[in-house]
């Protein structure tokens, strides 16, 4: 049997755009080249043009003093310390909005993307209005509503309210007692270590003899009252070592204690609350993504409703909830640069403003802010997806 | 490398535009029709609308006089509101063509920012406003109190430095614009309120009850206030200096709104009026501009005497005192232009 003849490879110039494959080829070719050509016009561009401004580009004026104060500051920081520095603290700013709101946003969104489910007309309605009309409204607007209700609605430090002793609520921030600690009070930290640790232990040591005897323990309960109990103990043990510095109002305003300022305020809750609504949503999909079937199955094994909720329904919907929660998580943490908006001093407002606007280098100052986001959102994304690869499901 | 790049071209849509700055301005000014002028978004008796939505002021004379030095005709003007954190950039970018906006002359602007400051427009000085019900009498009381200040100002570096100097400490409510600054001070977000005391005179006027607010006598720097323009068009930054030196000369020597007209008319025995309003020499060509073009910048906004009286002067609400702002031959007065010829 004669073999099939193929013909000879041979490439002739019209294959380029009647031979499909060769046709792809040439249009990518063609895009590449085109977008390297566009980019290398940018740079070209903006190097010669900073040439004929005799700007001289350069990152030596972060060494410089900065020159302006910052009223948030989570270490040291004075008007002498350098730009780089100012830098630093906007940084330290921004990732502790960001990380308070996560929290508090995936709290929230936890609670009413579950309550939305919930049979009780009256909660699944409210946390539908909820939802909604947070999820509607810019987020510059709620955060610029939070502010001005705190700034205009509260009392002056002076008359500020005192709802419970020590605790005060004025249009300058929220002030709460703030713990001091004494010479020992490391130990009551050693015995807060010890104490999860011992929970670790008893939860893995429940987890094994539950599979070997089928007994159930009752971990949670041993695990808080540990996580309780030790402390206590050794707070009392080692003297009392905390004591509490109380606010107290002192000339213009309060001094002592710790001090919740309306700009953190008023950005932590907008952001919260609004990212809350969307994962409200990503939660209650993701619960609906589980066949009811399966709750029913389980209810037929006898597994209480909670436990089928814990064990059956949650592992299932958190493969379909995180991915999009990662993207919740990167949207608030970037929106977090609306701080600038009610003058919440985090990396936008130092470095990516006063610091750009005193020194005039803004290629400089925003390639930081621009690396530092990308930084930030890089390991939020890395580490989501790690956890995502951990509860997914493992298809055999 | 790509990251690098990224950043590149971000950066590069400002530089794109700022190549503008070595192309004569005053072409491209008259190519397009109009002056576009830079302004504060908002500063009563420097830069504020009126009932009719028209942009009115202090600042805003001086946009109007460049445009009627360069067409003859004030209304050819584009107005540009901008904060104290942007304006550099609009500037700089080409977004307008010169910048009258209570902006201080620093080294470093000069210098390092690349801008060139024409002149001075008004010697002003950072001061503080306080409610009276405080109970303050003076700055050096001010240790542990709230202050609001407008970001991306040199107020804000000239607060750090005063209280650093005196020991004190305080709380900086840092804020955009000259508006939210006051609704934050009413609201009592913030004790004490400090920008240039020529704004804090401005604040204070619109106030409901300016009597209920003390500017306190301290005066903690220097705050020469003066238009400029991007450094690199030396033709363009003369137009703007001589516009203002003949603002200042024009009071000097008696011109006004109401009778340059007729000192125009004809040689007057002054020569230093006829070089300026063009009866005698070709000043105006040397400049690029009309020979009349004085002429032009005065029937339009009146000398500079006038300028401060309508808008700032101690007849209006705001009624600051001419202080350092007389001419130099007044008392205290250190208002001073080279001569015209």
């Amino acid at each position: 049997m004669a073999a099939i003849e193929r013909p000879a490879e041979t490439f002739r110039v019209s294959d380029l755009w009647t031979n499909q494959r060769s046709r792809g080829v040439l249009i990518q070719i063609i895009a590449l080249v085109l977008l390297l050509s566009f980019v290398g016009w940018i740079v070209n561009n903006t190097v010669q043009n900073l040439r004929d401004l005799g700007v001289d580009a350069g990152y030596g004026f972060l060494w410089d003093p900065a020159s302006y104060d910052i009223n948030q500051t989570l270490i040291d920081y004075t008007s002498r310390s350098s730009h780089a520095r100012a830098a630093v603290v906007g940084f330290l700013n921004t990732l502790l909005v960001a990380f308070c709101g996560i929290i508090f946003a995936s709290l929230l969104g936890f609670v009413a993307g579950v309550l939305r489910l919930s049979p009780n007309w009256l909660v699944a309605k409210l946390m539908t209005v909820y939802v909604e009309f947070t999820r509607n409204v810019p987020v510059l607007l709620q955060i610029l509503l939070w502010y001005g209700i705190v700034v205009n609605t509260l009392p002056h430090p002076r008359d500020a309210a005192e709802p419970v002793a020590g605790f005060f609520l004025s249009n300058r921030g929220f002030y709460l007692p703030r713990p001091e600690f004494g010479a020992s009070a490391w130990l009551i930290g050693v015995a807060l270590l010890a104490a999860i640790a011992f929970a670790v232990w008893f939860a893995a040591r429940a987890k094994r003899m539950q599979s070997e005897t089928g007994r159930i323990y009752p971990v949670l309960s041993v695990s808080l009252a540990a996580i309780v109990t030790l402390p206590v103990v050794a707070y009392f043990a080692a003297g009392q070592p905390i004591t509490l510095d109380w606010p107290e109002i002192k000339g213009f305003n309060f001094a002592g204690g710790f001090a919740l300022k309306p700009e953190f305020f008023a950005l932590w809750f907008a952001l919260s609350v609004y990212t809350g609504a969307f994962i409200a949503e990503i939660v209650r999909g993701g619960i609906l993504s589980v066949s009811h079937g399966q709750t029913e199955a389980a209810y037929a094994l006898g597994l209480k409703p909670n436990w089928t909720m814990r064990l059956v329904v949650l592992p299932q919907a958190l493969r379909v909830i995180i991915p999009p929660l990662i993207s919740q998580y990167l949207n608030l943490t970037k929106n977090s640069s609306l701080a600038i908006a009610v003058g919440y001093m985090d990396l936008t407002a130092t470095i990516g403003r006063i610091s750009l606007n005193q020194t005039g280098r803004a290629l400089e100052c925003m390639s930081i802010v621009l690396a530092v986001y990308l930084l930030i959102s890089l390991l939020i994304s890395a580490f989501m997806n790690w956890y995502n690869s951990r509860v997914r499901l493992v298809e055999r | 490398m790509k990251k690098h790049l990224l950043m590149i071209a971000a950066g590069s849509m400002v530089a794109g535009f700022a190549s503008l700055a070595d192309a004569a301005t005053i072409d491209d000014v008259k190519a397009k029709g109009f002056l576009q002028c830079g302004i504060n978004t908002g500063l009563v008796g420097f830069a504020f609308q009126d009932d009719a939505g028209e942009w009115q002021g202090f600042d805003v004379d001086f946009c109007k006089a460049v445009a009627a030095a360069v067409f003859g005709d004030a209304s050819k003007l584009k107005y540009t509101p901008l904060t104290g954190a942007n304006r550099f950039e609009a500037l700089k970018s080409g977004e307008v063509d010169v910048l009258s906006r209570n902006t201080t002359w620093t080294f470093s602007r000069d210098v390092d920012l690349a801008l060139t400051f024409v002149g001075v427009n008004y010697y002003d000085g950072q001061g503080f406003i306080v409610p009276k019900s405080l109970g303050v009498a003076s700055a050096t009381e001010l240790g542990g109190a709230s202050v609001c200040i407008q970001t991306g100002t040199t107020t804000e570096l000239n607060l750090a430095d005063y209280f650093r100097a005196n020991g004190m400490e305080y709380e900086p409510v840092p804020i955009e614009t000259n508006e939210e600054a006051q609704s934050n001070y009413l609201a009592g977000r913030c004790d004490v309120y400090t920008t240039d005391r020529s704004g804090l005179a401005a604040t204070r006027a619109s106030l409901e009850n300016p009597d209920d607010h003390l500017v306190l006598p301290e005066i903690i720097s220097k705050e020469p206030l003066g238009p400029l323009v991007r450094q690199g068009d030396d033709h363009w930054a003369d137009v703007a200096r001589w516009t203002l030196n003949v603002l200042i000369l024009a009071e000097e020597y008696g011109i006004n709104q109401g009778n340059v007209e007729e000192l125009a008319g004809g040689a007057t025995d002054q020569p230093e009026i006829n070089r300026m309003l063009g009866t005698e020499g070709e000043y105006g060509a040397m400049l690029g501009l009309e020979r009349n073009w004085v002429v032009n910048v005065i029937k339009a906004v009146g000398n500079y005497g006038e300028i401060f009286d309508r808008w700032i002067g101690p007849e209006t609400a705001i009624g600051l005192d001419r202080g350092a702002n007389a001419l130099y031959t007044e008392a205290g007065g250190i208002l001073y232009s080279p001569p015209y010829r």
